[in-house]
């Protein structure tokens, strides 16, 4: 039993309704620890004033750098002691979760059960990082917590000016939308940084994300500095029994409304099937026995829309990879950016691709650390000294696909014209001559 | 003298495998799933190239969650779900099953356990959300009790599929917008400049840092009370808050100048057209704990708006594209204000240069 319940007017206030209540969590969490009794009072505290009370602070583990964050209360009476001292402290532990977020109810009891040994009893199942967040250890405990966390096959994740913990799609585990092995290359990527992950040493922080179709679920676009993105080459898959299917259970103005008119490019079309068109880069698959859909592949821009529509029925290619962005973040400090196109198509299937790709995060991190300004994220580095500079350090060649539209002013110096067109010519003619080498 | 003690050097095993807690009929079927359709709300169909099923049942959480709460969780992962599930990336928590027959059974046990089944399809799904309060050195406002009461408002159409295309929400207790962008978002805007505790700067604050983190140079040093310190050219200043977290002394939260804002339109998935950013349509809504009702109003009345007028498979975005910003301040009855036009570097991009204009 523990030591008698503070009011909690305001939070009493959230155990009502039928979402579940965190209020009621931290309130049984309260009936054995006298650590939540003052959490709650605290954050009661804090619902009143509208005011936070927390401070960061030094904390960590021994061998790491980084990965827990620290927190001592600022609420302090009139001698300068803590109002709650049994929640003094309150630091959380990030914890790195296995690809996809699969877990067996053994390792979650026994997550639970070290939790409730040394900290407060409250797991956020995740943290925006993608962290498992154990929250609320005094000073003393976090050691023994993670040293039983790590024995149990978990690592600590990301924290301030480091490579940060990682987030990858349900995938192929059970999406038949994934274009690659998201656990793989989320594994094979991350785990050749941990030490830029527990030793923080970079000019800021450095995010990668995996998203196994463009449908991109890890919102890997818009808060990645890496975003690793899957797509596919060839044409779409059809399936006539499941288009027939589809088809069965929906109206000809839900075909034309929902899919034929959203198509991004308008390349998806309904036909009768007498006027179905073949050629290598065309899918086509009836519907019904007089009509159905052709969709020119050269014109498809990989969208996805009308595949979540009539999944099964349409499917992503076999020639699978992933394009690669760089640059996504949220507003500090020059704004929003998303990520961009920085490879438009890798293969991801063996070993080698494997390893091309952790080399490209290795080499954009070495530049990253080399380059960025203090508390510069990596699209603030690429805005600032432009991506043809990038590029060109990376030694990445450009491609169209790079941009939406070419420049749209005449400030450029563009004396070196010539040598970049014999070099790009040098190397299509190399392409070519290997092509005839090989046949 | 003490016995120096023996320290535990970590084991730095990275990431996990994930092989290992997936439920075997995923782990079977790894990479090889041909479709899935959606039996029901909450419930996801995925069948393989082989002809294996398995049914998906989706739970909402509160995401901090007591351990209590995941023990019962496992409880009914190990009664119904072979002892496997995964959580998805807005907390909600899916229990994979290899028959038909047992999803009815889970789901009827997850709604009497309090736990809401849906989150699936063109639903609302659970809120993105941050700290807040309950764990973060630097909130304006919480997150997890402006999530739980509105997703009490919102369960209706977190257990359906009846919106034109998915909703995902989510809240950030700064602008620096942990929650990340969604069709409708809840941020902290702060209205006014931070209140420098001067006796602390010199003492805390690593000035040079804080002078170059400021996004309008707005900040320089400056001898206050013969103390170093810093000031701010408050005519300058836009009020982000990038300086208070370097330096805790620039106080810039504020029980009543820091309000809510609502921004709505963001989408990652490159589904029809390409992601977007989220666009503010809406602020000076107050920080009103412990249930934030005039921020519940302001996102229903936009979520109604949307729902009675959007097509189908439209997200908030595409919806907004077809009828213009005219019509969505004309429908949702929101004030188009000066402060909604944008004035940050690359704004003219957002500026009409055309004349299409809807009447």
């Amino acid at each position: 039993m523990a030591k008698k319940m503070h009011d909690t007017p305001n939070l009493d206030q959230l155990e009502t309704g039928p979402w579940p209540s965190f209020v009621t969590g931290l309130k049984a969490l309260a009936r054995d620890k006298d650590y939540v009794v003052d959490l709650l009072g605290q954050l009661e505290t804090s619902y009143r004033t509208k005011k936070g009370y927390w401070k960061g602070g030094t904390v960590g583990v021994f061998g790491y750098g980084g990965g827990v964050i620290p927190r001592f209360t600022e609420l302090k009476d009139e001698k300068g002691q803590p109002v709650y001292k049994d929640c003094a402290e309150f630091h959380t532990l990030r914890i790195m979760p296995p690809p996809g977020m699969h877990y067996d109810t053994k390792v979650l009891r026994d997550m639970c059960d070290i939790w409730e040994k040394h900290g407060s009893g409250l797991i956020a199942f995740h943290g925006q990082s993608g962290d498992i967040m154990f929250q609320g250890a005094t000073t003393e405990n976090v050691q023994k917590a993670f040293d039983e966390i790590n024995e149990l096959g978990f690592d600590m994740g990301g924290a301030g000016p480091a490579v940060r913990t990682s987030m990858s799609c349900v995938g192929a585990a059970r999406c038949e939308q994934s274009c690659y092995d998201e656990a793989k290359a989320h594994r094979a990527v991350l785990n050749t940084f941990l030490d830029d992950i527990h030793r923080p040493s970079l000019p800021y922080k450095f995010k990668f994300k995996f998203s196994g179709c463009p449908n991109d679920c890890m919102n890997s676009i818009q808060r990645s500095d890496m975003a690793v993105i899957g797509t596919w080459r060839d044409n779409i898959r059809t399936d006539e029994a499941l288009a027939k299917k589809w088809f069965a259970k929906h109206t000809m103005d839900q075909l034309v409304n929902d899919i034929v008119a959203r198509c991004p490019t308008k390349t998806f079309q309904l036909k009768q099937i007498k006027n179905v068109k073949s050629s290598p880069t065309i899918s086509s698959v009836a519907i019904n026995d007089t009509h159905a859909i052709e969709i020119d592949n050269r014109d498809c821009v990989r969208c996805m829309h009308c595949i979540n529509v009539m999944t099964g029925a349409l499917a992503p290619g076999k020639d699978k990879g992933a394009t690669i962005l760089m640059g996504g973040k949220r507003t500090l400090k020059i704004g929003d950016l998303m990520g961009t196109v920085i490879v438009p198509f890798m293969k991801l299937d063996t070993d080698e691709d494997m390893e091309k790709l952790v080399a490209l995060g290795q080499r954009t991190i070495d530049f990253f650390a080399e380059n960025a300004l203090e508390h510069e994220r990596t699209g603030e580095m690429i805005e600032r000294i432009g991506l043809a500079s990038f590029l060109e350090a990376m030694e990445i060649d450009v491609d169209v696909n790079m941009v939406s539209t070419p420049r749209t002013n005449p400030y450029v110096r563009t004396d070196g014209w010539d040598e970049e067109v014999a070099k790009i010519n040098a190397q299509k003619d190399a392409i070519q001559n290997n092509k005839q080498q090989v046949a | 003298m003490n016995a120096p003690v023996q320290m535990r050097r970590p084991k730095e095993t990275g990431v996990p495998d994930n092989k290992k807690y997936l439920h075997p009929l995923l782990l079977k079927n790894y990479g090889n799933w041909k479709y899935h359709d959606r039996p029901r709300p909450g419930v996801l169909h995925h069948v393989s190239h082989n002809g294996d099923e398995v049914w998906s049942v989706r739970a909402g959480t509160q995401r901090q969650m007591d351990v209590h709460t995941i023990r019962r969780l496992c409880d009914i992962a190990d009664k119904f779900a072979e002892g496997h599930v995964r959580f998805t990336i807005r907390s909600n928590i899916e229990f994979m099953v290899s028959s038909a027959k047992k999803v009815d059974p889970l789901i009827a046990e997850l709604e009497k356990g309090g736990f809401p089944v849906g989150g699936t399809g063109n639903s609302i799904s659970m809120i993105a959300h941050t700290q807040g309060w309950l764990h973060c050195d630097i909130p304006g406002t919480d997150a997890s009790g402006a999530v739980k009461a509105l997703m009490d408002e919102l369960i209706v159409e977190f257990r359906r599929e009846e919106m034109p295309n998915r909703v995902h929400l989510s809240t950030s207790c700064c602008e620096i917008n942990c929650g990340g962008q969604a069709d409708i978002a809840i941020v902290i805007q702060h209205t006014k400049p931070p209140v420098i505790n001067h006796d602390l700067v010199a003492n805390i604050c690593e000035r040079p840092t804080v002078v170059a983190r400021c996004p309008v140079a707005a900040i320089r040093p400056a001898m206050v009370n013969g103390k170093p310190s810093l000031e701010i050219d408050e005519s300058k200043c836009m009020c982000c808050g990038a300086c208070y977290p370097p330096c805790p002394p620039m106080q810039i939260n504020d029980p009543e100048y820091s309000k809510l804002a609502i921004w709505v339109g963001g989408k990652n998935a490159n589904a029809r057209g390409k992601p977007t950013f989220m666009k503010m349509v809406a602020s000076g809504l107050p920080n009103n704990p412990p249930r934030w009702p005039e921020v519940s109003e302001a996102v229903k009345n936009i979520l109604h708006v949307y729902k009675e007028d959007a097509r189908p498979w439209e997200r908030m975005a595409d919806w907004i594209e077809r009828i213009g910003w005219p019509r969505f301040f004309e429908k949702t009855g929101l004030p188009f204000t000066k402060y909604l036009i944008d004035d940050w570097r690359g704004s003219r991009a957002t500026l009409n240069a055309s004349t299409h204009i809807r009447f």
